[in-house]
Order: C-alpha cells, then structure tokens, then sequence
C-alpha cells in the first residue's frame, strides 16, 4: 500500500437495515487522498455525504469496503482494527460545523485535551496547543473561555484541536457554515495553509457556494456513489 | 490530565453551589434527625446517671419509675435498707406536670428526693441545695428559671435556690428539684373539695360508719387523705456486691419489681423511645431517597445538558471510563458541598431545639460517606445516559 496516500477507500458500502427495508447509504464509493491536499466533499442532502464522513471517522462501521489510513488497514470487508477510538484520538482529526469547543475548558485546554489524552504530559500539552493558537493567531486568547470568543476565532481554535495530535487526516463538517463569505474564506485559507504545513489531508464536505471554487478536487456524491471532479481550485489570501 | 469535573463545577459554580446548598440543607435536616435521636438515648442515659442509683425499685409487675407510673409505699425502703449489699436507698417521686411561673407555665419533671440520698441533683451550676423542708426548689437552668424565682406547684408556692444543668427527663423535659414531703403531696394529695366529697362518700357508707364503731370513720378519713406513696425507691448497691444479686433478692422477698441500670437502659432505650426512633428512622430514610433522587436529577439534567460536549469528547478518542468519571466527580461534589452545608446548618440550628441534639462526631462520618454512597449511586443514571450517547451524532444530523 501507497504511504503517500494519507487516506484511500475502495469499494466502500454502507447499508442499514435489512431486506426490503434496507437503505444503501453508501455504494461501492472509491477515493484517494494526498497528504497535504485539501479536498470537497458535496452533494444533495440525503445523498450519502454524512455517512461517508462517519465511515471515514471510524464512527461508523462499512457493511463491505476497504479504508487504508496512512498505509495502515482500517478496515477490510468485515474486518476492522481493535480500538477505533484510539484511531480517532491519534490519526484523525475532526471539525465541526459549530465549533462544539468544551465549554468548561478555556481555549489552551480545549486543544492541548487532545494530546492529554493521548498521555502526553500536560506541560508538554500545553505547549503544543500555544504553538497551534499562535499559528492561527488566536494564542491571545488562550485563557478565554469559548463563550468570550467570536464565531471565527472558535471556529480557529477548533482547526487548532484537530491538528493538537497531528493526525494524517482532518474531517471537516461544514465548517464554514455559520460565518459570513468573508470568514469562510479565511477559514478555508487557514485549512490549505495548515494541510500544507503539516502534510495533513483534509476533507472538506460543505454546501457552501462560496468555497467550492476554492478546491482543486471535488468529490460529489449523488445516490451514494462519488463523482471525481475538478475543481478551480481558486487562490486564497 | 486535567480534571473534566473539577473545571466544570468550576465553570457553573453557580449552580452547583445553590445545588449544594438545597442538598445541603436536606442533609442538614437529615444529621440533626439523627442528633434529636442522639439526643433522646442521651437524656436517657444522663437521667439514669444522674439518679446517682444502681438498681431501681418499683411496683412490681411495672416498667417504672419513668416508662410506666409505679406505686409504692413509702416505708418499703426501711425494708429494702436492711437487706445484704445494700448501702443506701431512699424514696424518690417524679411526675410530669405544668409548673407555673407567674403568668405563664412550663413543662417539667417534678422530683421528690431527700437530700444526701439518690435521686438528689449531682451538681449545681449557681445557688446551694435545698436546705428547708418545704417550699424550695432547684431547677434546671432549661427551665428558664432564675434563682430567687418564685414557682407555683400545685398549691403551693417555691422559691428557686439552686439551678443545675442537664438534668432532663427521658422525654427532654427539665427537672424541677423538690422536697419529698411536698412532692408526695403534690402528686397524691387531693384538693379540698375532693377530700370533703370523699369524707361525705365515706360517712354516708352504712359499711364504714358503724354507730358501735367509734373512730373507724375518722381512721378512714385519714387514710384516704393522708400521702405515704412514692415511685420508686433509689438503691445503692454496696461495694464488693452484685447489683444483679442484691435486685434478685428484692424481687424475690420484697415482692417489688427492680431493676439494674443496664436493665433500664434497656427500657429507657429499647422500649420508651422505640417509637420515636423508629419515627426518626422513617424520616431519614425519606430524607435519604429523596436527597438521592434531588441528586439523580440534577446530575442526569446536567449531563443531558452536555449531551453534544459528551458526543465530541467520545468522537474525538475520551475513553468512556474518563466520562464517566467525570460524572461521578461531579456528582461526588455535589455531595460534598451538601454535606459541608448540612453540617455547618446542623451545627448553627441544633441548640435551636427546644430537645437537646447531640451531634456525635461518628455520626457525622457515617453521614458523609452515606451521602457519597448516595451521590455515587445517583450518577449511574446521568452515567447511563452518557455512555449512550452515540459519538456520530457530533456529525452531520
């Protein structure tokens, strides 16, 4: 298996039920990602792309399908890892369309949480969020508690949490949904910046109008199978 | 790893302080039950104590002097004297009845004592003992009364001398020191008019008023209204004899009831305030399942309030024990803050009572970790819920 894939699935389907009641969510859906590419993921409500994204998560189990993680085998028709939730701490990353930040944990702890979590020393923690909020220029809020900040700065704090453990792969759920076309924009930058520093693959799935020129490849997804686009892949400031 | 639960209750401390509080309060309520319990086996015990005796003896087929009233004559202690390893007896009477204080009255244990023999009060806490034979009394100070006071008792009037503390009877009435003599009277002893009635009832007795009978009448008379009946008689067992073996032998010659001190701990405790205690035990049962169900609610409201936070921290890899935890935490604290509440109320309101509430040390430690057991078991319902939640729903709809 290719390591320069940072994320691959093939032949993916996800059914719910069963018999004559059966939906199939999901249907035989390929796709490749890069380290350091940032990909859209569109479609129709009610066209499969949620669960995908949970599939892609590790949050929910493929009825048949292969999904590779950076090399690594996720799962293979049936067969999956043992713990999916250390998968999901270690090696994948989440946004979200609210930032859904720990309300009881100021800025600083909500993104250096995922890194104590992982064991790492607090300290050490800590260091790694600071790191983090001041590449996303919100490290001038570390003590403030996510209620003190504005919708761009929690959604920024919230990219920062999904990069605290540096993960190969981020899922991002409509994350630029509650800003205006200003700030969505500015928080798409701020992704394609990070996925090239940090090489990390994210996937991108929106409705936004606004931000879909902004990638160079689109997954659209109709019916439960994926169509490969190209996309424009406009140029951010 | 930081702690979840303390930075939340840090975060709405507000709310888990107010929590706490109302919890508190219920605790609070629920310690000083069990200190009116404490209380009344107390009072008990100082009674018993403070009686200065070491077998009680009665009328016989009772549980008195205090569980149940009790007759005896008054020369049945010149008997009772002259038995094998007895060192001192003396009569004594008690009753509970409304002693007044000028225009307003009060309820107390009357006791008839002699001065120097059992029953007498074991210390004074300002005044002197009872010197005269009539018409002075020693209080004690949860009377209310003030040395120099002046007490109606019955018809007649007593000048408080001396006052003492604790002395109380098993039902938390303060005790009222008087002479014998005047106890007797005031405890048998009919008003005028009854006597009159009764002298009349008598001589119009065809059986009692023999013409060929001289003095017969005048001899009834006097009986019926002369006072030689006291409660019990006080006993103090010799050194080097057995308070069981010198009670057995009054039981078996003296055809009286008596009784040792553990024997009437026995019915002080077990049997005159079984009721109570069960009453008490009712109340901090219900007290308990309702402080449990506050709780329950509070901690389960609380965590469904968080039911998205929650998804987010299982979907981004929080082990479920660490969530867990959390709500164990907070629901620990909780408990906490209601037990540190509870007490300082129980504390405050406590000699508030008009019956003494003693709040005993082990009680206290019992309370608390009957409250954490309480708080723990609480959260496995809002734990429940949590462990529920599924982590995708912090995905897409």
């Amino acid at each position: 298996m290719d390591k320069a894939i940072a994320i691959h699935i093939e032949g993916l389907s996800k059914r719910y039920g069963e018999g004559e009641t059966a939906v199939h969510a999901l249907k035989e859906v390929n796709m490749s990602v890069a380290p350091g590419e940032v990909i859209g993921l569109i479609g129709p409500s009610g066209s499969g792309k949620s669960t995908l994204l949970k599939c892609l998560g590790a949050v929910i189990e493929p009825t048949h399908g292969r999904m590779t993680l950076s090399g690594k085998v996720i799962y293979d028709n049936g067969w999956k890892i043992s713990d999916l939730r250390v998968l999901r701490r270690d090696r994948i990353g989440f946004i979200f369309q609210a930032p859904y930040l720990i309300p009881f944990l100021d800025v600083t702890d909500n993104v250096a949480l995922l890194p104590m979590l992982a064991g790492r020393p607090n300290r050490e923690a800590r260091a790694r969020a600071l790191e983090l909020l001041q590449a996303l220029d919100v490290a001038h809020r570390g003590h403030a508690e996510p209620s003190e900040l504005s919708g761009g700065e929690q959604q920024r704090v919230s990219i920062a949490r999904a990069l605290a453990n540096r993960p190969p792969v981020i899922l991002a759920d409509e994350p630029t949904a509650p800003l205006d076309s200003e700030r969505a924009l500015a928080v798409m930058h701020i992704l394609n910046q990070m996925a090239s520093q940090s090489q990390t693959a994210i996937i991108v799935v929106t409705h936004d109008e606004n931000i879909i020129p902004t990638f160079k490849r689109i997954y659209n997804i109709r019916d439960g199978r994926t169509f490969e686009e190209a996309g424009e892949g406009r140029a951010l400031q | 790893m930081i702690s979840l639960a303390g930075r939340d209750i840090l975060h709405s401390w507000g709310k888990f302080v107010l929590t706490g509080l109302g919890l508190g309060l219920l605790i609070g309520v629920t310690l000083t039950m069990a200190g009116v319990y404490r209380g009344m086996v107390d009072d008990a015990k100082v009674l018993l104590n403070n009686s200065g005796a070491d077998l009680w003896v009665v009328q016989k087929d009772t549980l008195g002097p205090y569980a149940e009233p009790s007759s005896i004559h008054d020369d049945v202690y010149r008997g009772i004297l002259g038995m094998p390893g007895v060192a001192q007896a003396s009569n004594v009477t008690y009753l509970t009845m409304q002693v007044r204080k000028g225009n307003t009255d009060m309820r107390a244990m009357v006791v008839g004592f002699k001065r120097g023999h059992p029953g007498e009060p074991s210390y004074l806490v300002a005044g002197r003992h009872i010197t005269r034979s009539h018409y002075e009394a020693v209080a004690d100070v949860n009377t209310g009364f003030a040395l120099g006071d002046r007490i109606r008792i019955r018809r007649h009037d007593y000048t408080v001398v001396g006052l003492t503390r604790r002395m109380v009877s098993s039902g938390g009435d303060p005790m009222v020191f008087i002479p014998l003599k005047d106890a007797q009277e005031a405890q048998f002893l009919k008003d005028n008019d009854a006597i009159v009635n009764e002298r009349v009832r008598t001589a119009a007795n065809p059986a009692l008023n023999l013409p060929g009978v001289p003095g017969l009448l005048d001899t009834i008379n006097a009986l019926q209204t002369s006072n030689n009946s006291v409660n019990a008689v006080l006993v103090r067992v010799a050194e080097g004899h057995s308070p069981e073996v010198v009670a057995q032998d009054i039981r078996r010659w003296k055809h009286l009831q008596a009784f040792t001190r553990t024997q009437m701990e026995e019915i002080l405790i077990a049997k005159l305030i079984a009721t109570a205690a069960k009453q008490i035990g009712m109340f901090m049962v219900i007290l308990a399942i309702v402080s449990a169900a506050i709780v329950a609610f509070i901690i389960y409201t609380m965590t469904l309030g968080k039911i998205r936070e929650i998804a987010v921290l299982k979907l981004i890899g929080t082990h479920n024990r660490t969530i867990a935890s959390m709500i164990m935490q907070q629901a620990l604290g909780l408990g906490l803050i209601g037990f540190v509440v509870g007490k300082i109320a129980a504390t405050l309101w406590g000699p508030a009572f008009p019956k003494y509430v003693l709040l005993e040390p082990s009680d206290a430690v019992s309370g608390f970790v009957i409250v954490m057991l309480i708080c723990g078991l609480a959260s496995t319902l809002a734990i429940r819920a949590a462990l529920k939640v599924d982590p995708a729903t912090a995905i897409g709809g």
